[in-house]
């Protein structure tokens, strides 16, 4: 740093009113004395100085400058953080928040929040999102200024379209004058929310401390206000770094987090609804992302129960209990057909949403859809979606002309409705009910024996079935305290059509964005929530996507982060591969070479291997189905034990 | 791309109906008149395995299974022509009426699975 820039930062630092600096009076004085000259002699053209003259101009700095300082700003954002009782800060380190990364590991003891040492911004966020899914509160990702921001922003899409609370921090050095020639510039921006905004509630970039005490905590807020969603602050270097003294410790205060509340839907359109619901021949409940807690999955369980109604668990999260005699997920377009009303309950994402559960699309060069519902279907959505949707990213998926949308958080406006629904239950309906009741329950029976036949088919088959590998880890789970933590539409939903899960933790639902690599970050994040709760965590991550941020694994290592991780490993990207054929069987030009850009052969990756490397306890690979069982004991063993354990598992394509 | 497996799967359940219904009327016809060791190189070769599993187990979010084959070959052949639902055309141009009797050959000789849901406990839990 420069003397006329070492002096220009003395003069933006006095950040807050009456901030007191030893020889600050001394600077800025010099600092105008020094400027005037400068401009009017400036030459036409100038040679910016060597690294070596800046080196020998900085090299003693002049006495009056002081080189210590008891406490900064960057002190009294981890006040405010532990009053947000923020558990965890992941991050990945960068120079832009060193200042915060410092008071949080040394003034703030590593305690509310820790420290957890990350290896890619991506995995920062993937982490908070999974943490978040556990807990239902946020946790922090520190983000390095534009490249950091860069990284993390398909995981920052991810909790978006997952509707998931994440509270990010982006170090950036906003004033020009401060900046070093490098870095400072290079990864420095005048707004580095822009690249997010299309996917976060709600930003800002404090100007002082002040301001960053009220935005922390009106942050918080909006997060986790459902729909919840990822917030972000953009904490400037110089309010990190800059001198707090005594005086103005004292006069900062940080504001009260208000207790909030759900939005509710309208008392009018929920009467309606249940009069629908009782009225009804074969009504169906579909729900998406709506269980936030498992009062969520308790009350859809106590209007199924009430009407006798099919449910289908779309999981988004675990929304009712997949082994109940009415969950009919496992064969979601039998009960769809059948329905002459339609409950959805937050449908969300690019896979269903409203529209793609009650019709369907083909994949030809004509493309065409038809609905699967009954003429004269009627439909009801409530969701609170519409509360805060965004126009670039079309993840809100197709408009689905419904009867009635009742704006509202479903897990909030439930109550109201098995209120409404237990008003107009007549006697005559309750023997409707009850009679529809044993049949869906029959349909239930049947299709989990299709699905534990369909299993057995393919038992003993190498490289191993998806449905074996499920079954395998289940055996060995199910009588513990345990949560599934990864997604499971690759694995073909087995866990969901043979596991029985019952409660909010037994499955945190899928990426959101469909963004590749987020699989391990959000395993070893809800990992790390569950280890307080003393849970067995278990994730089954597909290999590509575990390519796209290997270094979880380090970090799960480091952080004696309890979790088993099977590798489902088809050897691939399946879903592309499938694609690739498409295009080719649509040309006639055979199918043969549609490997090329989409496999991963020649040589197999060694998924053990690497999670050695990370000193991870790992085995494999395993293709051969009778070595899978004594494999994943084995690898449960050292996850009691505290540490992380995966296996490769060399799988069929689905 | 991730609407994909759902559409899958309801082609899947039309061509698993179609295959039970059209075996039993014509199984004696079809034995095999294909190269099996042939077939199973384009098995892999050609893809099938990417929907319907490396040995023809199948999955309900890709494809059914092959295995046992209960299609009979000019059934076999009509549905690679022209698929029933999500299933990608195999042309004549890429994939010969030779190489669909070979495909043919090969999964017919494939023993179809012995192990039933009910002998396997941990499937029962």
């Amino acid at each position: 740093m420069d003397k006329k820039n070492r002096h220009n930062s003395v003069a933006r630092r006095t950040f807050l009113k009456g901030t007191t600096l030893a020889g600050a009076l001394a600077a800025t004085a010099s600092l105008k004395a020094h400027a005037a000259p400068v401009s009017a002699a400036a030459p036409k053209k100038m040679t910016p100085p060597s690294r070596m003259q800046l080196a020998a101009e900085t090299r003693v700095p002049p006495a009056e400058d002081p080189l210590t300082e008891s406490k900064s700003g960057s002190d009294f954002m981890v006040d405010v953080l532990k009053s947000l009782n923020i558990e965890y800060a992941f991050a990945c380190p960068g120079s832009a928040f060193r200042g915060i990364h410092e008071s949080i590991i040394n003034y703030g003891g590593n305690s509310q929040p820790e420290l957890i040492t990350c290896l890619h911004e991506e995995a920062s966020v993937h982490m908070a999102q999974g943490y978040a899914k556990i807990e239902g509160r946020p946790a922090l990702a520190l983000i390095h200024a534009v490249v950091g921001v860069q990284h993390a922003s398909m995981a920052v899409y991810n909790a978006w379209c997952d509707r998931v609370p994440v509270y990010i921090m982006i170090g950036n050095l906003l004033d020009a004058a401060m900046r070093r020639p490098g870095a400072d510039w290079v990864h420095a921006a005048q707004d580095n929310a822009a690249m997010l905004r299309d996917c976060l509630k709600w930003d800002d970039q404090p100007v002082s401390l002040p301001h960053f005490a009220e935005s922390a905590v009106r942050a918080y807020q909006l997060a986790t206000t459902p729909p919840a969603g990822p917030v972000a602050l953009a904490i400037d270097a110089g309010l990190q770094e800059n001198p707090l003294g005594a005086d103005d410790a004292a006069a900062l205060s940080i504001p009260k987090l208000p207790r909030t509340t759900a939005v509710q839907g309208d008392s009018g359109a929920v009467e309606e609804t249940a009069k629908l619901l009782v009225a009804a021949d074969y009504p169906v409940l579909v729900a998406d992302r709506m269980a936030r807690t498992q009062a969520g999955i308790d009350r859809l369980k106590e209007l199924a129960e009430l009407i006798q109604a099919p449910v289908v668990d779309e999981a988004g999260r675990l929304n009712f209990p997949s082994r109940h005699p009415l969950n009919l997920s496992s064969r979601p377009s039998t009960p769809i057909r059948q329905a002459d009303v339609i409950l959805g309950l937050e449908l969300s994402g690019p896979d269903w949403g409203f529209w793609g559960t009650v019709n369907r699309m083909n994949d030809n060069i004509v493309r065409r859809s038809h609905p699967i519902t009954k003429p004269g279907v009627k439909t009801v959505h409530i969701s609170a979606l519409d509360l805060d949707l965004r126009s670039n990213y079309q993840e809100f998926g197709r408009f689905a002309p419904v009867d009635l949308a009742i704006t509202g958080d479903s897990e909030e406006t439930l109550p109201s409705l098995i209120e409404a629904v237990r008003r107009n239950l007549t006697d005559d309906r309750r023997a409707a009910i009850d009679g529809r009741g044993k049949k869906v329950a029959d349909q239930q029976a049947k299709m989990l024996q299709a699905d534990r036949d369909e299993a057995a088919a393919n038992w003993d088959s190498s490289p191993i079935s998806t449905a074996r590998l499920c079954t395998e880890l289940w055996d060995q789970i199910r009588g513990e305290d345990w949560s599934f933590v990864s997604e499971m539409l690759g694995i073909s939903n087995w866990p969901q059509r043979l596991w029985a899960m019952e409660k909010q933790y037994h499955y945190i639902g899928n990426w959101g964005g469909g963004g590749i690599g987020y699989g391990s970050g959000a395993a070893v994040g809800a990992a790390l929530a569950n280890r307080a709760h003393g849970r067995l965590t278990v994730a089954i991550n597909p290999d590509g996507d575990l390519m796209f941020s290997p270094g979880t694994l380090w970090t799960a290592a480091h952080h004696r982060i309890p979790l088993l991780m099977l590798v489902f490993n088809n050897r691939g990207y399946h879903q592309e591969y499938m694609h690739i054929e498409r295009m080719a069987a649509r040309h006639g030009r055979g199918l043969d070479r549609a490997w090329i850009g989409t496999e991963m052969r020649d040589p197999h990756i060694d998924y053990a291997k690497i999670a050695q490397g990370f000193g991870v306890y790992a085995q494999g690979p395993v293709s051969d189905p009778k070595d899978l069982g004594p494999a994943i004991k084995r690898a449960i063993d050292v996850v009691k034990r505290g540490e992380p354990a995966l296996i490769d598992v060399v799988s069929q394509p689905r | 791309m991730l609407n994909v497996a759902s559409r899958l799967f309801a082609a899947a359940a039309v061509l698993f109906l179609a295959s039970g219904h059209l075996a039993s009327a014509q199984d004696a016809q079809d034995k095999p008149q294909g190269n099996a060791a042939r077939g199973k190189q384009l098995y892999v070769a050609e893809g099938c395995w990417s929907c319907h599993g490396y040995s023809g187990g199948g999955s309900a979010m890709t494809g059914p299974a092959l295995v046992p084959m209960k299609l009979p070959l000019d059934a076999f052949r009509g549905q690679l022509r022209q698929p029933a639902a999500a299933m990608p055309p195999y042309t004549h141009d890429a994939f010969t009426d030779k190489d669909a009797a070979d495909v043919f050959a090969y999964l017919r000789g494939i023993a179809a699975p012995s192990r039933e849901a009910k002998d396997i406990p941990m499937l029962n839990e």
